[in-house]
């Protein structure tokens, strides 16, 4: 583990009542990484990210966020939760959601600065949604609400983006698009993705692992059979670079 | 109405119509985007504890009710978020709580209490002036936090999560935004009592959002709103000598029907077949 890393786990416990929702998980991610998390689904990966977030306290175990506490680092965190949270038709335009992203940087009874709506309309930028700033967020599509809340992730120059099931509600055709906007973004920050959906993250991600409870990693983006079957628990085939389609298969 | 406006009475009625709308108006809004309308009933009708409790000492009902309606939404609020106990379950009991302890508070004062009637079901037309003056300064103060804090209420509103991760402290805000309602309570109280207060923190609201995408602008317009609303009533409830509290939250609900199919209707014509609808 290099000194470098912006994110730290060891050996992190995590319980709900009495539930272990994360065993004994071992995590590091360097600087520019683009690690992917797959698992099924309660398999603990919101929480993993939510400790990394300082959301959720460990109940053993430490966690390092950029040398820091995680509470003292997430102002150079981006976070970028499972979409269907917030409520659509809220009356707030995209340009105030990104805005929200620079709240860290701001005081009481101050409004936002020129700074401040400066990185705020780059952000936008990034993500191509500047021409949708003043549309109220429930008239956007499900791929643009998603871009737009990427934009308020960046609009706070993250260091470490984290992202939720980031592909749950947009379709194949936005999916390319959006990961291709990761892969850009990926020289300039850490990148850590979860999701359920494994031949999706596997094409594009550098690094992958495997999260149910445990969690399987091995630094790279091969994993093995042995691996997935203990994640998924049932036999899953394997991951492969490059394009070729992965599935799960039943037990036959 | 013009006429009628020459008797004290009315001017003070007119008044007392015009702060309630700016409490309702600018706190309604939220109330209705976060979705918090129940908690807000829950801690309109345990300020009848406090009602009740004034009666009992012999000081004023309304500030016996400021104090319990601060309280219970502190407690309201601390429960929901730091006891495993459902938010809706822990309203519910402080609801039928203060309200038991109203009953069994006027019971033991002494005496018949004279316009009890009056702050159940709100009597604009006798709201004297120490309560108006008192509504003045809970609009100021409710004025004053919501600009101060507007980013913060706007972040919580939206995006409790988000919020938290960004660095707002998400509970003190929660807990100031139910001290907001709590100040609200009481500024309706005189005008359409403790059970119709819900109708003014929400119509208002919910009838500017149907024409507003901007929380600002719907602050605006629940304000006007409330005002028309409060006007219209009272003017009516003289016209046709009915209850006025009952007669405002009427006209307001009727308002919201209207706008609301008018809506429906524009909806419609905007968009012919059903099946495009569907997307939104």
């Amino acid at each position: 583990m290099a000194a470098d890393d912006v994110v730290q786990l060891t050996d992190v416990w995590v319980y709900y009542d009495s539930t272990p929702v994360l065993e004994e998980v071992n995590l590091a991610v360097g600087q520019n990484d683009f690690l992917g998390i797959i698992g099924p689904n309660g398999g603990g990966k919101t929480t993993l990210l939510k400790v990394i977030l300082g959301l959720v306290r460990p109940s053993q175990g430490t966690v390092s966020v950029m040398g820091k506490p995680p509470e003292k680092s997430r102002r150079n965190i981006g976070y970028i939760p499972q979409h269907s949270l917030f409520d659509r038709e809220f009356p707030i335009s995209a340009w105030e959601v990104v805005l929200m992203g620079r709240y860290a940087g701001t005081r009481l009874l101050q409004s936002y600065s020129g700074e401040d709506r400066r990185q705020a309309e780059l952000a936008l930028e990034t993500v191509g949604m500047l021409h949708n700033r003043n549309r109220q967020i429930g008239k956007l599509s499900g791929g643009e609400q998603q871009r737009v809340l990427i934009a308020r992730a960046l609009a706070s120059e993250p260091r470490l983006l984290l992202l939720d099931e980031p592909t749950a509600s947009i379709d194949t055709a936005m999916q390319t698009e959006f990961y291709e906007l990761l892969d850009r973004l990926k020289s300039q920050m850490a990148i850590v993705l979860v999701s359920h959906d494994i031949s999706a993250v596997s094409v594009y991600v550098d690094k992958l692992a495997c999260l149910n409870g445990r969690l399987f990693y091995h630094g790279s983006k091969e994993i093995g059979p042995e691996v997935l079957e203990a994640t998924y628990k049932c036999p899953v085939q394997m991951i492969a670079h490059g394009t070729v389609p992965h599935r799960v298969l039943k037990e036959h | 109405m013009i006429e009628a406006l020459q008797y004290e009475f009315m001017r003070s009625a007119v008044a007392a119509g015009l702060l309630a709308a700016i409490a309702c108006g600018i706190v309604g809004v939220y109330v209705v985007v976060k979705k918090i309308v129940f908690i807000s009933g829950g801690i309109a009708h345990a300020s009848f504890g406090g009602i009740g409790l004034g009666y009992l000492l012999g000081i004023s009902p309304v500030m016996g009710a400021l104090f319990f309606t601060i309280a219970s939404a502190l407690g309201m609020g601390v429960v929901s978020r730091r006891t495993k106990l459902p938010e809706d379950t822990a309203i519910g009991i402080l609801w039928a709580m203060g309200m038991a302890l109203g009953i069994i508070f006027i019971g033991l004062s002494p005496g018949y209490a004279p316009d009890l009637f009056s702050y159940l079901f709100g009597n604009i037309l006798t709201v004297p002036a120490v309560d108006l003056f008192l509504m003045l300064v809970l609009d100021l103060v409710i004025i004053a936090v919501v600009v101060i804090f507007y980013k913060e209420l706007l972040a919580i509103s939206f995006d409790e999560e988000f919020g938290t991760v960004v660095g707002v402290p998400t509970e003190r805000l929660y807990l100031t935004l139910l001290g907001l309602i709590a100040l609200t309570v009481v500024v309706l109280l005189r005008v359409v009592g403790v059970i119709l207060v819900i109708a003014l923190l929400t119509i208002p609201a919910a009838v500017a959002r149907q024409f507003t995408h901007s929380l600002k602008t719907m602050m605006l317009l629940s304000v006007a709103l409330g005002g028309v609303f409060a006007f219209g009533g009272l003017w009516l409830s003289y016209q046709l000598d009915l209850a006025s509290g009952a007669t405002i939250v009427l006209v307001s609900g009727t308002a919201f029907l209207i706008s609301a199919g008018y809506q429906r209707w524009r909806g419609r014509k905007r968009r012919p077949s059903p099946s495009a609808s569907a997307s939104s």
